[in-house]
Parts: C-alpha cells; sequence; structure tokens
C-alpha cells in the first residue's frame, strides 16, 4: 500500500556538521519522486533520514518531523526498525548478502525478521517478488547459487526484489543506476515504473534524463557553498520543473550552466 | 607567461631521456638464470676448498653473494638499471621465501624422521603407567587426553568471550569504554604464558586451595586465548562492508540478527583462522600446565580434578630423563601434537570454506 510522506522543518547533522537544513516537502503516495542537485548537496542524506538509516551513521542526527500517513517517523516510542520495515531502501552499490544463494537473498528480509512461511509459500514469494523485479526469467534455473556471481546489473535488481519481499509501503533508491550500463540502467527504470503503481518510491539521481524519464515529481536540492548545509530549492511536477521552473538556480543546473 | 615557456623548454629534452630508445631492449636469454645458479654455486665450492672454509654454511653464503652481485651486474650492463633493480628485488623476495621455509622445514623433517618411528597404536593408547625412565613402551593416552580435554576446556571458556568483545568493540563500542577494552586486550596479548599460570595459581589454588586439576590449567590458556581470538576476530569484522550492515537494517532486520545472520557469516572464514592460530598457539603452552596441571603419569580423564598431563608437559618431561627411550617418546609425542594441531586447523578450515561467502556463477 502506497503512503504519502509529509516532512517539514527536517535538518539533519553529521556530529556538528550541519548536511542539511530545514526541509520542507510533500511526497505522493503512488507517484515517483526524483531528488536531483550537485554532489554534496543532501539528497542522499535526506533520502536516509526517510527511513531512519542516517541516525545509523555514527554522529547522525535529525530534526524535524518526518509524517508517513500522519504518523510522526521520529515521534516518541517509535522504533527505527519497524520504520525501516516499512520503509524499504535500495542503495548506489549493489550489495547482495554474499553468504547467499539468490533464493535466501530475497527470502532474507522475511527470514531474518524472523517470519516463518511454508516452503510453497516461501518458494511462491520468492518467485512473485523475482519476477516483479524482471528477474526471474534470468535466475530461475540456479536460485541456490550465490546472489554475488550475478551482473551488477542482475545484482540490483536481486536487491530491488529483496526489498521489495518485504512488502513495504515506500521505497527509496539511492542512485540505484549509477553503478550499471545504459542496459541495465534501462531495465531499472521500466521496473520503476511498473513498481510505482505498488510503492511510493522516491529516487536519487545525477542522471537528469533519468530524472525526465521516470519520475512524476522533480525536488532540485542545492548548497550555497562547499561546507554549507545542503536545501531544498524547489519540488514540482517533472513537467514543469524540466520545461519552466520557477527558480533560476534550478534552471541553470538542469541547462548545465553550473554543477 | 616568459617563465612558462622557460619550464616548457626545459622539461623536452628531460622527457627524452626517460623515452625508451626502442620498444625491443636487449634481454639476458633464459639460460642465463640456471647459468648464473651453477657458476656462483661453482664459485661458492671453489671458495670454500680454496679457502679452507669447514662450514658448508659459508660456502653457501658466499654462492648467494656471488649469485646477487654477478646477476645485478649482468642484467644492468645487458637489459638497464630498471631491469636489474627489478630482478635484485625479485632475488631478495625469493631469498626470503626460501629463509622463512629453511625452519619450517627442517623442522618437519626432523620431528617426522625422529618421531615417526615411534607413533604406533601402541603409544596413541596406553599411558606411561608403571613405565620406567629407561625402558621402551609408554604412550601418551594420558597426555593426548589432557591436551585435547584442556585446549577444548579453554576454548569453551575463552572463545565466546573473545567473540563477543571483537562484536561490541566493532559493532556497538564507542568511547571510553571501548577505549579501554582494546588497550588491555593489548595488553593481554604480551602477558607471557608463565605470568598468566602464576595468576591463576595464587586465585585457585592458593587463595581458593582447589587442586591441581586441567580445569586450572584451562583457565590459564584461556586467558592466554582470549586476547588473540578479539584481535583477530576484531580484524576480521571490521573488513566487512558497511553497505551489507545497512542493506540489512533497511529491511528492517535489527542490528542484533543483522550482526548474526549478515555480518558473522561473511567474516567467518577469518574469524576461523584467528581462532585457529590462539588454538594452536595454547595446545603448544607448557609453562602454565607445569604449574597448574603438575603432571601424570596415569590417565586422569576427570578434567575438573587431579593432576593430568598434556603433550607438551610430556615431550619435556621425557626429554628431561634424557634416556634413549624417553628421547624417542618425546619426539613421538611431538609429531603427535604436531598432527593434532594441524588436523585441526584443517578441519577448521573445511568448516569456514563450507561456511564461507560464496562466488562463482
Amino acid at each position: 500500500m502506497a503512503k504519502r510522506i509529509d516532512v517539514s522543518g527536517l535538518t539533519a547533522y553529521y556530529g556538528a556538521h550541519k548536511a542539511i537544513e530545514d526541509i520542507t516537502m510533500h511526497v505522493e503516495p503512488g507517484a515517483v519522486t526524483a531528488f536531483i542537485g550537485p554532489s554534496g548537496c543532501g539528497k542522499s542524506t535526506f533520502l536516509r533520514t526517510l527511513n531512519r538509516m542516517h541516525e545509523v551513521t555514527p554522529g547522525g542526527r535529525v530534526e524535524g518531523r518526518v509524517l508517513l500517513d500522519n504518523e510522526d517517523l521520529y515521534g516518541p516510542g517509535v522504533d527505527p526498525v519497524s520504520v525501516r520495515r516499512t520503509i524499504g531502501m535500495v542503495f548506489q552499490r549493489p550489495n547482495p548478502f554474499p553468504t547467499m544463494s539468490i533464493y535466501d537473498n530475497v527470502a532474507a528480509g522475511i527470514r531474518l525478521n524472523g517470519g516463518a512461511r511454508r516452503k510453497s509459500e516461501m518458494d511462491e514469494l520468492v518467485e512473485r517478488n523475482l519476477r516483479g523485479a524482471n528477474l526471474w526469467n534470468e535466475v530461475k534455473d540456479r536460485l541456490a547459487r550465490p546472489g554475488s556471481g550475478l551482473s551488477g546489473g542482475q545484482q540490483q535488481r536481486l536487491c530491488i526484489a529483496r526489498a521489495t519481499a518485504v512488502a513495504p509501503d515506500v521505497l527509496l533508491m539511492d542512485e540505484p543506476c549509477s553503478a550499471l550500463d545504459p542496459v541495465s540502467t534501462l531495465a531499472i527504470e521500466d521496473l520503476i515504473d511498473k513498481l510505482k503503481s505498488e510503492y511510493t518510491i522516491v529516487i536519487v539521481t545525477h542522471n537528469m534524463q533519468q530524472a525526465a524519464r521516470v519520475s512524476d515529481r522533480t525536488a532540485f536540492f542545492n548548497l550555497a557553498a562547499i561546507g554549507q548545509p545542503g536545501k531544498l530549492i524547489e519540488i514540482d511536477d517533472t513537467q514543469q520543473i524540466f520545461s519552466n521552473p520557477s527558480v533560476q538556480a534550478t534552471e541553470d543546473y538542469i541547462s548545465g550552466r553550473f554543477g | 607567461m616568459s617563465q612558462t615557456s622557460h619550464t616548457t623548454v626545459k622539461s623536452a629534452p628531460a622527457a627524452a631521456d626517460v623515452r625508451p630508445k626502442t620498444l625491443r631492449p636487449p634481454r639476458l636469454p633464459r639460460w642465463s638464470l640456471a647459468a648464473l645458479l651453477l657458476g656462483s654455486a661453482a664459485v661458492g665450492v671453489a671458495a670454500g676448498l680454496l679457502g679452507g672454509l669447514e662450514s658448508r654454511a659459508q660456502w653457501g653464503l658466499i654462492a648467494a653473494l656471488v649469485f646477487v652481485v654477478a646477476r645485478f651486474a649482468l642484467t644492468s650492463a645487458v637489459e638497464g638499471r630498471r631491469q636489474a633493480v627489478d630482478r635484485l628485488a625479485a632475488t631478495l623476495v625469493w631469498a626470503s621465501f626460501v629463509l622463512a621455509m629453511l625452519p619450517l622445514a627442517s623442522l618437519l623433517w626432523e620431528t617426522v624422521s625422529r618421531g615417526g618411528p615411534g607413533v604406533d597404536w601402541y603409544f596413541l593408547t596406553h599411558s606411561m603407567n608403571g613405565v620406567l625412565s629407561w625402558q621402551d613402551g609408554g604412550g601418551i593416552y594420558h597426555a593426548l587426553l589432557g591436551t585435547v580435554q584442556q585446549v577444548a576446556l579453554a576454548s569453551v571458556l575463552a572463545i565466546p568471550v573473545g567473540l563477543l568483545t571483537a562484536v561490541y568493540l566493532v559493532e556497538y563500542g564507542r568511547g571510553r569504554l571501548a577505549k579501554a577494552i582494546t588497550f588491555f586486550v593489548d595488553v593481554m596479548t604480551g602477558i607471557p604464558s608463565i605470568v598468566a599460570g602464576l595468576f591463576v595459581l595464587s586465585l585457585w589454588i592458593m587463595m581458593l586451595d582447589l587442586g591441581y586439576s586441567g580445569f586450572a590449567g584451562a583457565l590459564a590458556l584461556s586467558i592466554l586465548m582470549m586476547p588473540i581470538v578479539v584481535r583477530s576476530t576484531e580484524e576480521m569484522l571490521k573488513l566487512v562492508p558497511g553497505e551489507l550492515r545497512e542493506a540489512s537494517l533497511a529491511l528492517g532486520i535489527p542490528k542484533w540478527r543483522t550482526i548474526l545472520k549478515v555480518v558473522l557469516p561473511t567474516a567467518i572464514g577469518g574469524i576461523t583462522t584467528g581462532v585457529m592460530l590462539a588454538l594452536a598457539r595454547i595446545a603448544g603452552e607448557t609453562a602454565p600446565i607445569i604449574l597448574l596441571v603438575f603432571g601424570n603419569n596415569m590417565i586422569n580423564a576427570n578434567v575438573f580434578e587431579g593432576a593430568q598431563s598434556s603433550l607438551p608437559l610430556y615431550v619435556y618431561e621425557q626429554w628431561a630423563y634424557g634416556t634413549e627411550a624417553a628421547y624417542d617418546r618425546a619426539w613421538a609425542a611431538a609429531l603427535v601434537l604436531i598432527a593434532l594441531v594441524m588436523i585441526l586447523n584443517l578441519v577448521a578450515r573445511g568448516i569456514a570454506r563450507w561456511k564461507a561467502p560464496k562466488t562463482g556463477r
């Protein structure tokens, strides 16, 4: 079930360093939202605050509110583990668990959360998620082989299948294609298009064509100078951002006049 | 502006200096290595005979020196300086390898040739009960049993504590406590085995007035084993990429399960090697065993009460008797000790390989 995210007044720190400042935005349910902006502007940091992965980094600290369908993720008594169970994440570099087979990688989220399934149910779940990740036909004959033996693009699709297997409401993707070739990138983009009917998707990308291709809404982040915190410049429909942005900096960035 | 052009003019001939004049520089023929080896060996033998040097080691040393110098000079003259330095470095690497292998090979050869004949089924299954030092016969069953029990007990005590300490240090430890633990683990690594033995002696036998036993020995051995396990496990856990931990946490898997199911399995190969090194070290300890286990010629299968023996202690005792029969027994027991550690090592490596991260398509 896709859910809506409302962020208000969010500031994140690494120790004493303020990485992003005062971000307020809405992420629409069942749509793809892309974050673009120059390196170091805090896109990834912001993404990681959305499922409380930011605080895993030593010194990581967050102020402000993130509402998932009106429930504050940073409210008192909220278990970060439950948050991450609800909001899945795919990382920049494909990172399947090296000790596990392809099958076990997809099943890992359920199994390691203590969810017992009958063999037939688990088989069905693994197949459904691998099909969902457009990977089933490529790996169905070698499910018992290690996941690290796949190609980079296949590994990344395996990671997406692993993330969808725990049935999250939101899927966060941190530059999921930056380590992949164009063919694999296309496969992932097709997949994102397919997944957005079921999940709210947020994707960080350096590739502006990609943002234009896959996203419904685009947020542009920027920072005033090196060492300054990153800020949200604007968020709008992707069409609008790429054709007629309301802020000059956005237009400069998109047209390649800086950054 | 003028400075820039000046630099350009100056650097042009410098670049021409390092440019190779040809893509096919002269090479020494392949047989030159064999010829040099033979030649320098001949020079060594000749110098030894003519100079009346008695030690063969001196002959070898002369030959080696001649080989290094001649090879460097020859390569330098024919192929150039870079290749000569390359050859020199390669020669040094090989020489170091041979130097490191010599004691190992000689030790193995000596132990197998002297101890091998003494190892048979009778030797492995009988104790020294009633066997006098000059008599043939007798065996190591009691010592083998003692070693296996004490090492197993020490491992049971030290491995969980060591593993958990390392997990704490890498996954949880921040601030002063972690620093203090790291410091004391480092200090513990340097504890001489006799000091660990004395510590347990004063605590266990003198203060608590509990008698000699294999368990007391195992306590001292676990003190020696623990820091090695902590150190090696810590290094292995640090090698596990943070991305894997994040991937697991992002699936909503709790931290303790992430450590148990993702981090530890990924590092299991290296951890096993570290544990085996620690085990091999304590299996050969004699000092704390003399102090705490006392030694015994009879079979005592109860590790918690009464004096036991152990293989290193047995070797020491037999050697101290100084008779021909006792020497043979000492060598045979040493061989069994080496074999035991090696078998344990192979088994652990097998398990690690079976459990280790899988690669391949």
